[in-house]
């Protein structure tokens, strides 16, 4: 493939990904100033591996790449870090600005109530969340992503909603 | 708990995780950053066979125009970005180095902006 259409075929993988790399890395690292450079991060590392990623792809969409090149990324900022973002997921920052007024009024408590306890699931299980329910991603790219095998993947999501909904029932026991 | 209310709490959950429209500012960024690499890769191709890709800039502003549109401001960063591409250039030592410069130099002018 020439240059010229290697960088119409990433435009339009930018186009079509840049909320989805963003939306994973800010439920991912919990804050906006993060996010963005996690963003553009991984748009870069994706240009450079782009040619490769397109041979190897063999005509699968490259959005799981794309998601696994965000996912260690994150990974190795926690690693230089040393420490978990202070603020995980900010949910009085966040609920007003990414959720519509209806919500807001009919289910704040209950949104909030999830959103914490998406922070307390280990971290593979939470990314698989994220995937799935921010991304929309099914299970196929979800294992690709995270580098896991379809039956695997299934298991993961599986108990990861199983034990979130018990993180929820138990703090509204509480 | 039963299936019956995994169901809900699924739809619960996928209200929760709402996806995130990342900022203006980060589209205008990208531009910037994405127009530095594909300049770079223009002069790299100059001598090649230019008739196909004499213009590999003309992806990135569909790109943000379709993505997120432009404001004035952001255009504005993007106009001095680019005229202190040559002196980053000079300075960068690869291409990734260069992106990275421009990044910086987006944040700056973008901050010049906003605080006057």
């Amino acid at each position: 493939m020439e240059k010229a259409e290697l960088d119409a075929a990433f435009s339009e993988l930018y186009r079509a990904h840049l909320r989805d790399v963003y939306s994973y890395a800010y439920y991912r690292v919990g804050n906006h100033h993060d996010a963005e450079d996690l963003t553009e991060q991984t748009f870069l590392q994706a240009y450079r591996h782009f040619e490769r990623a397109v041979a190897e792809s063999d005509g699968r969409p490259l959005r799981p790449w794309l998601i696994r090149i965000a996912h260690n990324l994150a990974a190795n900022l926690y690693r230089d870090r040393s420490r978990k973002p202070q603020t995980t997921i900010d949910d009085s920052d966040m609920l007003p600005t990414i959720h519509t007024t209806e919500d807001l009024v009919e289910g704040r408590d209950e949104l909030a109530r999830i959103l914490e306890g998406v922070k307390e699931l280990p971290d593979d299980r939470r990314e698989a969340l994220i995937m799935r329910f921010a991304l929309g991603m099914d299970n196929r790219e979800i294992a690709r992503a995270l580098g896991r095998t379809d039956g695997a993947t299934k298991v993961l999501l599986h108990r990861a909603i199983k034990q979130l909904e018990e993180i929820v029932a138990t703090h509204q026991a509480g | 708990m039963s299936d019956a209310f995994s169901g809900d709490f699924e739809g619960l959950l996928r209200r929760a995780l709402t996806p995130v429209d990342p900022p203006d500012d980060l589209a205008a960024r990208m531009e910037s950053t994405l127009a530095e690499l594909t300049e770079l890769a223009q002069g790299e191709l100059e001598g090649w066979e230019l008739t196909s890709m004499r213009d590999p800039r003309n992806w990135v502003r569909p790109v943000v125009a379709a993505a997120v549109g432009t404001t004035a401001g952001a255009a504005l960063v993007v106009l001095r970005v680019r005229q202190q591409h040559r002196r980053r250039a000079a300075k960068a030592t690869d291409p990734i180095d260069l992106a990275q410069r421009t990044l910086r130099a987006v944040a700056d002018e973008t901050r010049r902006i906003v605080d006057r």
